[in-house]
């Protein structure tokens, strides 16, 4: 009993903390012209590299989801479009959105978390508070606006990516011919689902972005802590995005 | 002039500076010194407001520094360089980047006018052909002149070094000592200067303040402090035997 008491005020100490970190990041910034730049920095710091990534993962899941659809759906009443219309609705519901972005909380909440935890472990924030800068601010506000803006694009990449995965093995292998999984593709399309997808985006790359660098900045210590406030980060946004995901699929879809 | 009157900070109920009232004057070069552990860091965050004090006030020429708001605080904070233990230059810029960001963050200067700032700062700590270099790629003795360059880049009032010798060896600490004592005298700064080393002491100390167990234990300058009959601070300058031996 005294553990969970324990954990329930460390959890709700954490959530004031994060609130107070919050109200500083989304105060007025020193400067504009140096917001830009830093946003688009991050952009290409936290989106275009892992592009990569997020295209390899994106093509082989495709393939994957295409594969197993076709291995079960043999009875002669499922009709043959059944693979793409399959592979269409996994990738743009869940995949493309919750999958790629849990994995963007363990590249990028790491990095962003040790980044600035080991900004703090050499008083490189200490620097920046006593030259009068808002370091909550000028430190974690161009990661949000960078990634709210980038990660939907990712996203949509992605998307894009596990529907040619999809299309790629289904034809190498012969499950379905190309019209058929081109027919699953286009049949009953919904747009909302995209909206509802990218949706889920934002929310997600604010939690990764805000949870990482609110771990990263009340760092203290050495290396040990730099890197057990990566991990933090990254579990704690990657519970966090598992949590929205059901609480806006229950707002949205429902 | 900074002052400090009855100031006292503590964690988790346990007091570190107690009481402290002190003086840093301006054009001098003010040490503060006292063994491991005395309350010297803590005390200079205190002055500079990454801790907010406990009980008493801190007043930069007159104008009261605790009790101001943030951005109260942000005017007279342009006003302050800090050079921090570890140097503290921003790993992901250029050593010309960190010396002009205060200038870049504050004023409304042109590139070439902040260009002019720059090469002007490092070659005032003696530092040439540099600019495009990492942090990563300096000698410990060229980062503590980077981050002495980008506290003097807004011309600043007051000069805070945390330690500015750790991690030298003796000849360069010497160069580092006198380089922050021509400064001071040239731009007539209040220096506040916190370390532990006895050569920086006799070199430069023209008022020095020694803090022992959280409180202000004895004030005087680099001459009085050699031939003081305080046990405590005898205990701290004279810690060695060959010192001890000197001395006799």
């Amino acid at each position: 009993m005294p553990t969970i008491t324990t954990g329930l005020k460390k959890a709700f100490y954490n959530i004031g903390q994060y609130l107070i970190l919050m109200k500083r990041v989304f105060s007025k910034h020193q400067k504009g012209s140096v917001l830009r730049k830093q946003v688009i920095d991050e952009i290409n710091n936290l989106g275009i590299d892992s592009l990569g990534i997020v295209a390899i993962i994106s093509v082989f899941m495709g393939a994957v989801v295409a594969i197993q659809t076709a291995h079960n759906a043999t009875s002669a009443w499922i009709p043959s479009y059944t693979v793409g219309f399959t592979t269409r609705e996994s990738i743009i519901l869940e995949f493309s959105n919750t999958i790629i972005c849990l994995i963007l909380a363990g590249k990028v909440g790491s990095r962003i978390a040790s980044e600035i935890g080991t900004m703090r472990v050499t008083e490189q924030i200490d620097a920046l508070e006593i030259m009068g800068i808002n370091s909550a601010n000028y430190l974690i506000l161009p990661k949000i606006i960078a990634a709210v803006l980038i990660f939907p694009v990712l996203v949509c990449i992605s998307m894009f990516l596990g529907l040619l995965g999809g299309w790629f093995a289904a034809a190498w292998l012969k499950v379905v011919t190309t019209t058929a999984y081109y027919d699953g593709i286009i049949i009953d399309f919904i747009p909302f689902e995209v909206f509802y997808s990218v949706v889920k985006t934002i929310v997600f790359s604010f939690i990764i972005t805000s949870v990482s660098g609110y771990y990263g900045y009340i760092t203290h210590g050495g290396a040990l802590e730099v890197g057990q406030a990566s991990t933090k980060a990254v579990v704690i946004s990657s519970i966090l995005i598992i949590l929205f995901n059901l609480i806006i699929t229950q707002i949205m879809l429902q | 002039m900074i002052e400090t009157r009855h100031i006292s900070k503590g964690f988790n109920s346990s007091k570190v500076i107690k009481d402290i009232n002190v003086t840093f004057d301006r054009g001098k070069t003010n040490l503060i010194i006292g063994p491991s552990g005395s309350g010297k860091t803590v005390l200079m965050k205190c002055i500079v407001g990454l801790l907010n004090v406990d009980e008493g006030q801190i007043l930069y020429d007159n104008r009261l520094f605790t009790g101001m708001s943030f951005n109260e605080k942000k005017i007279i904070r342009q006003e302050i360089g800090m050079m921090f233990q570890g140097s503290a230059l921003f790993d992901s810029m250029t050593v010309e980047e960190n010396v002009m960001f205060p200038l870049t963050m504050f004023t409304p200067k042109t590139q070439e006018e902040k260009l002019e700032r720059v090469n002007f700062c490092l070659k005032r700590v003696n530092l040439v052909n540099v600019n495009k270099l990492y942090p990563a790629e300096l000698s410990g003795g060229m980062k503590k002149r980077v981050a002495i360059a980008r506290a003097i880049a807004m011309n600043p009032s007051y000069l805070f070094c945390d330690e500015p010798n750790s991690g030298l060896d003796p000849k360069t600490s010497i160069l580092i000592d006198n380089l922050i004592s021509e400064i001071t005298q040239e731009y007539q700064m209040t220096t506040v200067i916190n370390t532990h080393d006895m050569n920086s002491v006799i070199e430069i100390g023209d008022k020095i303040a020694f803090i022992f167990k959280g409180k202000l234990w004895w004030m005087g300058d680099k001459y009085e402090i050699l031939d003081t009959d305080n046990e405590e601070l005898n205990n701290f300058v004279y810690a060695t035997e060959l010192t001890r031996r000197l001395k006799k």
